[in-house]
């Protein structure tokens, strides 16, 4: 009998604890999905907020009545817009993105693209170069900044503080170009361009995207290396790791019992933080390098007005941010403590 | 100065000319300025002193431990024969938690979150293989028996957030008696515990350093508290020793001033006087911080003229029954009747008079006053505002006020932080007498205080009082300061008026239950109180 | 231990009196006080201000002038040679930093005038007002803001007036964000209930108890949003989507100049004419990193507690 009501009490005490959780989790889903609502209607809304001319712009000057009605219609302008947004949400969720504004011209010949086509690619190309740095990045920065905090105040804290200072003061782009001068222009190791294609094999690919990769590598460090810090710092000193120490618990010890299981939410929001600030310096370093990735089909869609693959692209960039930031905070609710066992 | 203790004990501790500088503004001041502090085995110390004398800093150096920011500068530690001083970090580590042993004033803040108690508990005994781990936990039961916590098998398997302060304070405890140290440093182990709770938890403590004869220093600022639980007090300020005696000898006959003075709060009585011309009377009320209740139908009337003393312990509705009367929180039913006229809930609705003529003093004076504001400028604002009072008038008001506040014009162009705690007390009174009110709401006005410098608020409060006719609302959970001070008490509990009536009628019996409990949890300077209470409340 | 006075005067007890000193001297001991990184930061500020207040007198040719010569190497005439269609490169660095930093301090301050105004109000309004504003800047926080101002910048094109009000409203929310927090911190402090309790109006809170208490996090902040948006503005221009020319601008021109790198083995000078506007940029943002860093170290003092 006793056996028995200690496991229906212990059912019960893992059902809440999951119920704790999973309603938290829900929650933020639910957050990060009415975000994700509401940043997709802006983008969507952008088109309407053109300046009524903008046909001309993209047809040419000579575009007669027709084709300038046909276009619209192929916008969907003619339509309420609450109706079109669905339209669009609709086919953005079934992978179509629209058809690109340039190609077309005033005789009513549409030589366009689909958004689809362009951005498939590169967006792969994208992923690949922010996944290399990532993959760099996070380990150096977090054991950078760990052994930073640990020996807080010492020279080596301090000259790796100011090296960090300098390079988050510094552009993107110098430096890319510093980089490009010793690693290319004086001293040939890496190719200044980072040209790949669909061909390109990992070894050529992984040897034209160093460059690009460093690059990112060297500002993201920066970065990340300073908020872990300052969470490390944060948390150390807490007085239960006071007490721990006062308990006689060597430096170890404290790190690993009784720091580390408190650190993974604030780890986890600096990771997600920083690997979101990667996808916006990806841009500008895809610039640079020639790199055909999607920031670079950005910037060049921005120049040209080709507003169906800017929408495509920031939704994009905008959809990872908002899931990266999502998965910080589950990683957060998964390992506090107090919705683990809930009172 | 000698120490006078049983002699008997061979030393366990042996501090000498002990100094401590701590780092703050860039530059380092000293902290700890040569104290000398002797221990014998089984001892209990107090060490007392207000805050900022430098006692935690102190208690924390007899570990060998000086925290971050802080820096020994001289002086020789001696543990059991082991100099602390030359120890290295790897042979201090090995004394505390086994040998020495802490227990922190927030136990909610210094348990880590994320392991469960019985782990804590048993951690530091399992490090250094006192016995086995089975044997730990056995005895950590045992502990919690002991310590009388409630289900002592199961409550170590719970999470630090799952229990109650009053008992993580005496889990706390257990950890620290777990690898049986000689020596425990409690530091304000009760201090942010209330009244009934203080009591349980220092029975418990008492209980269980007296069965395993362990050494203590027990540090406070409360000399009640103390007088329970040390065989002999030492009296620190600025971090310099006042004096050292036994603790009945301390009680009964201090030598130093400073020490006297620890007392004089308790000397000021005031006769109480009945008051019929009611200025202000609440009635039924009922109010809601969103949707959970606080006050649940609330009735207080207040004499003009007198004090009325609101108790309770933290929670009860004291603090929130001000903030109804002044208009911050408009009470979900109920009225409040000001001066014979019903007053608007909502304060934006009352009028420039009815706002001059409730004013209201705070607890800390810290915060209450503009740090970017001079004194001339704090008292000055009021009777622009209210009195349209401006120019040399203003000037001319401002110095009467401060010369009733014991201060003098030399004071008009400072800012807070250029006065003490007393200074800056006096003149948030000021800004509230500017406005020249029926009635100030005293809302723990001297807690935040030095023992003596309460005293000479209390006295001016008073003698304003004889002078204009103001009535005061105190708010407070000191039950001696509401002796000295009171005429009239309302004893408040879990959002409720237990009961109100005449000083002399609610501190004698017969008492309701509440009001019994929290009359009687209120520690006494009688080294034999908490022995006798034990007693009463066992029969 | 020697007696303590019994009879017992509040005047005569201690407090931290302050010696009183004039602005002026307060300034002079302050400046004294500064370490070497924050002197070489002030010194580096004030002369970039000069150079962009008298570009007119120091450039030696006009912002758009264009030569016979494109890519001319350093020489007497042309101190850092000349850019892809002949224009002088130490000329238009000079105008630069006029253009540069002008547009990011125009941006600075309107993002303040917004964020600030904001999270004051919402601050001490806390009511369904602080809850709109605050979840409207959730959402704009969710896009990186290069890529909303990339959006923007496409819909509305690129000229200076769209640039520094989209960058503006961006950056906007951050500054939002901290004057809310802040502010709220002191908004719940016994002297701002007291005020209220005196019934003084929602100007008087705002103008008299809050905004003094805020104001050194605040300047803190201002020098960092400025570093922001001035790496921002550089990179949209880099990009070719912020500064339009013939305008000269730091961002553009290490675009317009980036072939010049590869010919380092040949030309050494000419390799780092694309670095200069580019290295002028970084050491702004240091300069005024070094100065925000003094600063806050002096406010917030870093005290121990013990």
């Amino acid at each position: 009998m006793a056996g028995n009501g200690d496991k229906t009490v212990g059912q019960m005490g893992r059902d809440a604890r999951l119920n704790a959780v999973l309603a938290t989790i829900l929650k933020r889903l639910g957050l990060g999905l009415a975000t994700l609502f509401v940043v997709s209607a802006i983008i969507f809304s952008s088109i309407s907020m053109l300046p009524g001319d903008f046909t001309e712009a993209v047809l040419g000057q000579s575009a007669t009545t027709e084709t300038v009605a046909a276009f619209r219609k192929e916008l969907g302008l003619d339509k309420p817009a609450p109706l079109r947004y669905l339209d669009w949400v609709g086919s953005v969720l079934q992978g179509d993105l629209g058809t690109s504004f340039s190609g077309r011209n005033a005789s009513g010949q549409d030589r366009s693209r689909e958004v689809i086509d362009l951005v498939g690619p590169r967006l792969w190309n994208t992923l690949f170069l922010a996944g290399v740095t990532a993959l760099i990045a996070v380990p150096l920065a977090l054991f950078l900044g760990l052994t930073a905090a640990l020996y807080r105040n010492s020279a080596y804290d301090r000259i790796v503080n100011a090296a960090t200072l300098t390079t988050i003061s510094t552009p993107e782009f110098f430096v890319a170009y510093i980089l490009i001068l010793f690693l290319t222009s004086l001293w040939p190791v890496f190719p200044s361009l980072a040209n790949v294609d669909a061909t390109t094999e990992l070894g050529e690919r992984l040897y034209r995207v160093a460059l690009p990769a460093l690059t990112l590598t060297l500002v993201i460090v920066a970065h990340m290396m300073r908020m872990t810090r300052a969470a490390i710092i944060n948390l150390l000193a807490s007085p239960y790791i006071e007490m721990a120490r006062l308990k006689g618990a060597s430096q170890s010890e404290i790190i690993l019992k009784h720091a580390l299981p408190n650190a993974w939410a604030p780890i986890a929001t600096v990771i997600a933080f920083n690997l979101a600030y990667l996808v916006v310096g990806v841009v500008v370093v895809e610039v640079v390098f020639v790199y055909p990735g999607i920031g670079q089909l950005m910037v060049d869609a921005v120049t040209s007005r080709d507003i169906p693959v800017v929408q495509a692209c920031a939704l994009i960039f905008a959809a990872t941010y908002i899931l990266l930031n999502l998965t910080a905070d589950i990683i957060g609710i998964i390992t506090n403590p107090r919705l683990l066992h809930p009172r | 100065m000698s120490t006078e203790t049983n002699g008997s004990g061979d030393i366990l501790l042996e501090m000498r000319d002990i100094r401590i500088d701590g780092y703050s503004d860039e530059r380092w001041h000293d902290i700890i300025k040569g104290v000398d502090l002797t221990l014998r085995r089984g001892e209990i110390m107090g060490l007392i002193g207000e805050s900022g004398a430098g006692k935690s800093t102190l208690g924390k150096a007899a570990m060998g431990y000086t925290q971050p920011g802080c820096r020994l500068t001289s002086g020789s530690i001696l543990f059991d024969g082991i100099d602390l001083v030359a120890a290295s970090d790897e042979e201090k580590r090995k004394l505390w938690g086994t040998r020495i042993a802490y227990v922190a004033q927030s136990a909610a803040a210094s348990f880590n979150p994320a392991h469960r108690l019985i782990e804590q508990t048993v951690e530091a005994a399992n490090r250094r293989s006192i016995r086995s781990d089975a044997d730990s936990r056995a005895d950590a039961v045992d502990l919690f028996r002991s310590l009388q916590l409630p289900d002592p098998e199961t409550i170590g398997s719970r999470y630090p957030h799952q229990v109650s302060g009053g008992q993580l304070q005496r889990i706390m405890t257990a950890m620290a008696m777990s690898p049986r140290p000689d020596l425990i440093i409690f530091d304000e182990p009760t201090t942010a515990l209330d009244v009934t709770t203080q009591v349980e938890v220092l029975a418990a403590m008492r209980a269980i350093v007296e069965e395993f004869d362990t050494a203590a220093i027990y540090i406070t600022h409360d000399l009640a508290v103390v007088a329970q639980m040390a065989d002999f007090i030492k009296v620190l300020r600025y971090g310099e020793e006042v004096e050292q005696a036994p603790t009945r000898q301390m009680l009964s006959q201090p030598e130093e001033a400073y020490t006297k003075s620890l007392w004089s709060v308790r000397a000021l009585q005031k006769p109480e006087i009945k008051g019929e011309d009611m200025v202000l009377t609440i009635d039924n009320i009922d109010a809601a911080y969103g949707t959970l209740k606080v006050l649940h139908d609330v009735s207080i009337s207040i004499p003009r003229g007198r004090t009325v003393a609101v108790v309770g312990e933290s929670g009860s509705g004291k603090s929130t029954t001000a903030r109804v009367i002044t208009g911050l929180l408009p009470p979900m039913s109920g009225s409040v009747t000001f001066n014979g006229e019903t007053l608007p809930p909502k304060l934006k609705d009352r009028s420039k008079d009815q706002l001059r003529r409730i004013q209201m003093i705070y607890q800390m004076a810290d915060t209450a006053m503009n740090p970017r504001h001079t004194v001339e400028e704090i008292i000055g604002r009021p009777l622009e505002f209210y009195l349209g009072l401006t120019g040399k008038e203003r000037e001319a008001r401002v110095i009467d006020l401060l010369n009733m506040i014991e201060l003098d014009e030399s004071f008009m162009d400072r800012l807070p932080s250029e006065l003490s705690g007393g200074q800056k007390q006096r003149i948030c009174i000021a800004r509230a007498l500017a406005a020249e009110p029926d009635l100030i709401i005293c809302d723990e006005v001297t807690s935040a205080l030095d023992q003596i410098v309460q005293e000479g608020i209390l006295q001016l409060l008073l003698r304003l009082q004889r002078e204009f006719n103001i009535t005061y609302l105190f708010i407070t959970h000191d039950i001696a300061t509401v002796k000295a001070i009171s005429d009239e008490i309302v004893v408040m509990f879990q959002g409720k008026v237990v009961e109100q009536g005449l000083k002399s009628e609610i501190i004698s019996p017969p008492f309701p239950d509440y009001t019994q409990l929290l009359l009687s949890s209120v520690p006494e300077m009688d080294p034999d109180w908490l022995t006798d209470l034990l007693k009463s409340r066992d029969a | 231990m020697s007696d303590q006075p019994e009879t017992y005067s509040a005047a005569a007890e201690v407090g931290a009196v302050r010696k009183r000193r004039s602005r002026l001297e307060r300034i002079g001991l302050l400046l004294k006080s500064a370490p070497p990184s924050a002197w070489f930061g002030m010194i580096v500020v004030t002369f970039y201000i000069l150079v962009a207040i008298f570009a007119d007198v120091i450039a030696p040719y006009g912002e758009a002038e264009i030569h016979p010569e494109p890519f001319a190497p350093w020489s007497e005439e042309f101190i850092f040679g000349t850019d892809q269609i002949g224009r002088d490169v130490f000329t238009r660095i000079i105008y630069g930093a006029r253009n540069t930093m002008g547009i990011a301090l125009a941006t600075t301050l309107l993002s303040f005038l917004i964020g600030g105004g904001l999270g004051l109000v919402a601050a001490i309004n806390r009511s369904w007002l602080d809850q709109f504003i605050s979840r409207a800047v959730d959402v704009l926080m969710a896009i990186p803001s290069l890529i909303f101002a990339l959006m923007l910048l496409s819909i509305f094109g690129s000229t200076v007036t769209s640039l520094i009000m989209i960058i503006a409203v961006l950056d906007a929310t951050r500054v939002f964000r901290l004057t809310r927090a802040v502010a709220v911190n002191v908004a719940v402090m016994d002297y701002v209930e007291a005020a209220r309790l005196r019934g003084e109006g929602l100007g008087w809170v705002m103008r008299r108890e809050i905004l003094p208490n805020i104001m050194p996090p605040l300047v803190a902040e201002f020098g960092l949003r400025f570093c922001f948006v001035f790496l921002t503005i550089a990179a949209l221009s880099f990009l070719g989507v912020g500064i339009q020319p013939p305008t000269a601008d730091w961002g553009s021109m290490v675009r317009e100049n980036a072939s010049l790198i590869q010919f380092a083995q040949y030309d050494m000078t000419a390799a780092i004419t694309p670095l200069l506007p580019a290295a002028a940029i970084a050491l702004l943002t240091v300069a005024v990193n070094f100065i925000v860093d003094w600063f806050l170290h002096k406010t917030s003092g870093l005290r121990d507690e013990h």
